[in-house]
């Protein structure tokens, strides 16, 4: 069973759908037992930082997926607010405090891009480049495009945790990873079959 | 950076795909929720529902063959069409749209702008404008009049204002539908696409009059679009979105690879 975790953020059923149509069983959930007693945990949605940290810590979630998910080695993804949640900390609503699980910071796309305006958030297909291997891009070739929604992207204070890059006005890291944590900035259950290929290569993964 | 869209839009009356031309003459074209699954296994970026059903009991009906689309396509879809409340928006998100598009619903009440925008996040909710071209005076500027109820009531509203106002109100992306090209292939009124474009912040969508690939590279070059509607070529086989991606990876735009 993989658990979907329910902080009462927006979409969280469209993940369910996709794992769904893949053939796995998910329960989007809130109760800690579940979420412990699953074979990896996603957290998904779009949200700001400063609510969907407020909702996992008054949860209790984030002990939670800091102590028996992550800190357990439990394969663990992130999606969109999911990837944000996972830095040190989010320039989002006044400045929030996250997860810490790769330490770095959430900041907002610049207004301008080579004296352009650049359009926030952006909404559309970018490319994405794997920097790094990892299983859950097996089968997906790199420099394809994915379905971005998003007015912060995450900047990991090491390249390590970067594992593909992505360029909107700055070139940030659209996969993050560190041990069984691995997390997208955008909608893997969005972006056609390139995304459900690594929905699928996450549910398979034993880290 | 962002590769441009290509966005089939598919008309439902009483859970059936019909196309017209010009808001006249529906014809019938098939199943909402098989055409979705074909048009996204042939790489459509994105895919819009319009409900254009008169009755009461058109709600229930677009809000099933929402949810069974949902467990079909994995790319983004947006619906409108008759969208007045927030309440209305909830529904259609719910059953698993990515977006709603409001319309006369919008004009009506402009408020409903902020507070889906509120409730759901700017993202979610996208300004659609059924446009005419118009002689430009004080009151229409920019010599287009937005026009409401599938394009009979004019609202004395210019195009670009309202756009602007919609923005501002916390739309996050605006289509642009010609009601002169609608329908007729003949190719998509840029000159109106690129004043809106390059006037707002957000996303801006060029629909009505796609006949071919060359069409389409003009609303995203010389319109300035973000993304494309197209309904006619494809829903009555003159071409498929895999050739008219092809054609335009060609001519040098920049498009998910089908």
């Amino acid at each position: 069973m993989f658990a979907i975790v329910d902080y009462q953020g927006g979409n969280l059923a469209s993940v369910k759908r996709a794992l769904e149509y893949l053939g796995y069983d998910a329960e989007i959930t809130d109760d800690p037992d579940r979420i412990r007693a699953s074979q990896a945990v996603i957290l998904p949605g779009v949200g700001g930082a400063g609510q969907t940290m407020s909702n996992l810590n008054r949860l209790g979630l984030d002990e939670v997926i800091r102590d028996d998910i992550v800190g357990q080695g439990v394969p663990f993804l992130g999606i969109c607010i999911g990837v944000q949640v996972t830095l040190s900390h989010s320039a989002e609503d006044g400045g929030t405090d996250c997860l810490g699980l790769i330490p770095g910071q959430v900041r907002r796309f610049p207004s301008q891009s080579d004296s352009e305006r650049l359009k926030v958030p952006q909404i559309g297909w970018n490319r994405v480049r794997f920097v790094q291997d990892h299983p859950v891009f097996e089968g997906v070739h790199t420099d394809q495009v994915f379905y971005f929604v998003n007015s912060y992207y995450p900047d990991p204070d090491s390249d390590d945790h970067a594992l593909a890059t992505t360029e909107y006005g700055v070139k940030f890291a659209s996969v993050v990873g560190n041990g069984s944590l691995v997390a997208t900035q955008f909608h893997l259950e969005k972006s056609g079959e390139a995304g459900l290929k690594m929905l699928d290569n996450f549910c398979r993964w034993s880290p | 950076m962002l590769t441009k869209r290509l966005i089939p839009c598919l008309d439902v009356r009483g859970g059936k795909v019909t196309k017209g031309v010009a808001f006249q003459d529906n014809v019938d074209v098939g199943d909402p929720v098989q055409m979705a699954r074909h048009y996204y296994e042939e790489s459509a970026d994105e895919i819009v529902f319009y409900d254009i059903t008169a009755s009461n009991e058109r709600r229930d009906i677009m809000i099933d063959v929402v949810s069974r689309v949902a467990k079909e396509i994995f790319i983004p879809f947006s619906v409108g069409g008759g969208l007045r409340t927030v309440g209305d928006m909830r529904k259609v998100l719910l059953a698993g749209a990515e977006k709603i598009s409001i319309d006369s619903g919008a004009v009506r009440d402009p408020d409903v702008i902020s507070q889906g925008a509120k409730a759901f996040g700017s993202q979610c909710i996208v300004l659609s404008m059924q446009i005419k071209q118009v002689a430009a005076s004080p009151d229409q500027p920019s010599g287009y009049e937005v026009f409401i109820d599938g394009a009979r009531t004019p609202t004395g509203l210019d195009a670009v204002g309202w756009a602007i106002k919609g923005v501002e109100l916390g739309a996050g992306e605006i289509v642009v539908n010609s009601i002169d090209a609608d329908g007729t292939t003949d190719g998509y009124d840029v000159s109106i696409t690129r004043k809106i474009a390059q006037t707002v912040g957000v996303p801006v969508i060029a629909s009505g009059g796609a006949g071919n690939a060359d069409h389409i590279k003009d609303a995203c070059e010389e319109g300035c679009a973000d993304a494309a509607i197209i309904a006619s070529i494809i829903h009555f086989g003159d071409t498929s979105i895999p050739d008219l991606k092809r054609e335009l990876i060609a001519k040098g735009v920049e498009i998910r690879e089908p």
